[in-house]
């Protein structure tokens, strides 16, 4: 049995203790838990992110498996519930909130108000929008990590990060639409996490 | 003149939503941000921009 400072000291090796003593104490949000949102949620537990709060109101679906961090045996639950068991195999120290909710403008304040950055990982560009809006206009005092354009067989070079103001980054190529291509391949959406799972990363670093 | 998304217009006078509406952007996908902040979409109507201003109107696009 591995122990809690055992796994802490192996992964202090591997990133250096002053990175991670600042992941260690830290919470992350991750709004909606699909292609890019179980994706940002595998790499921020394998940094060793303190705690994450894991939100979406979503059952895994056979078509969720081409990009989706869910497995054959877990289709019909609920990704609350499934995410948080494929998380501790990876991260058996890892705190783990998850909410089996649709986030709105009613309950978001509750269920963000403990992260310290905020990732927007929905797939509907109007909840996107919605949930951006919200964050920037009524809690200016966390940092949102937002998703745009992933979808398609462009070039990787064009998912890129993007400061758009003080605490707001967008990560995408901002133009391939889902529902004009019709193509959503795993290895750019999780190009695309990777961007928002990394921002998130040097946030917490105070790199950015 | 008014920097948008880093390119200036001449849209000096107009409204940010007669703005949106005219480059074509859903308001339903977008989120502006005016000088560095975030602009309310209930403030859209009667924020008119002005020469020296700096939008960035983040238009959503669909998938993940």
């Amino acid at each position: 049995m591995i122990t809690q400072e055992e796994f802490l000291n192996a992964l202090a090796k591997k990133h250096s203790s002053e990175l991670q003593d600042k992941f260690t104490k830290s919470t992350v949000a991750i709004c909606g838990l699909g292609g890019l949102g179980s994706n940002i949620a595998v790499s921020l537990a394998r940094a060793g992110v303190g705690k994450l709060i894991l939100i979406d109101f979503d059952r895994i679906e056979i078509t969720n498996l081409n990009r989706q961090q869910y497995k054959l045996s877990q289709i019909g639950i609920a990704k609350a519930q499934a995410l948080p068991e494929n998380l501790r195999e990876i991260n058996p120290f890892i705190t783990l909130e998850a909410h089996n909710v649709k986030i709105s403008e009613q309950n978001a304040r509750e269920l963000l108000k403990d992260s310290h950055v905020i990732c927007e990982a929905f797939d509907n560009a109007r909840e996107k929008a919605m949930l951006t809006n919200y964050v920037l206009e009524n809690m200016p005092e966390k940092y949102l990590v937002a998703a745009s354009g992933m979808a398609g067989v462009n070039s990787p070079n064009e998912i890129r990060t993007r400061k758009i103001s003080k605490r707001f980054y967008l990560c995408g190529d901002e133009i391939s639409d889902v529902n004009e291509l019709g193509v959503l391949l795993s290895a750019r959406v999780m190009l695309c996490a990777a961007h928002q799972a990394l921002t998130v990363l040097r946030i917490l670093a105070n790199l950015e | 003149m008014v920097k948008v998304n880093g390119e200036f217009v001449k849209i000096d006078g107009k409204s940010v939503s007669e703005y949106i509406e005219s480059a074509n952007y859903d308001k339903s996908r977008v989120a502006v941000e005016l000088n560095g902040n975030i602009l309310p979409k209930s403030e859209y109507d009667h924020t008119h921009l002005q020469n020296g201003d700096s939008v960035e109107i983040v238009s959503f696009v669909g998938g993940g």
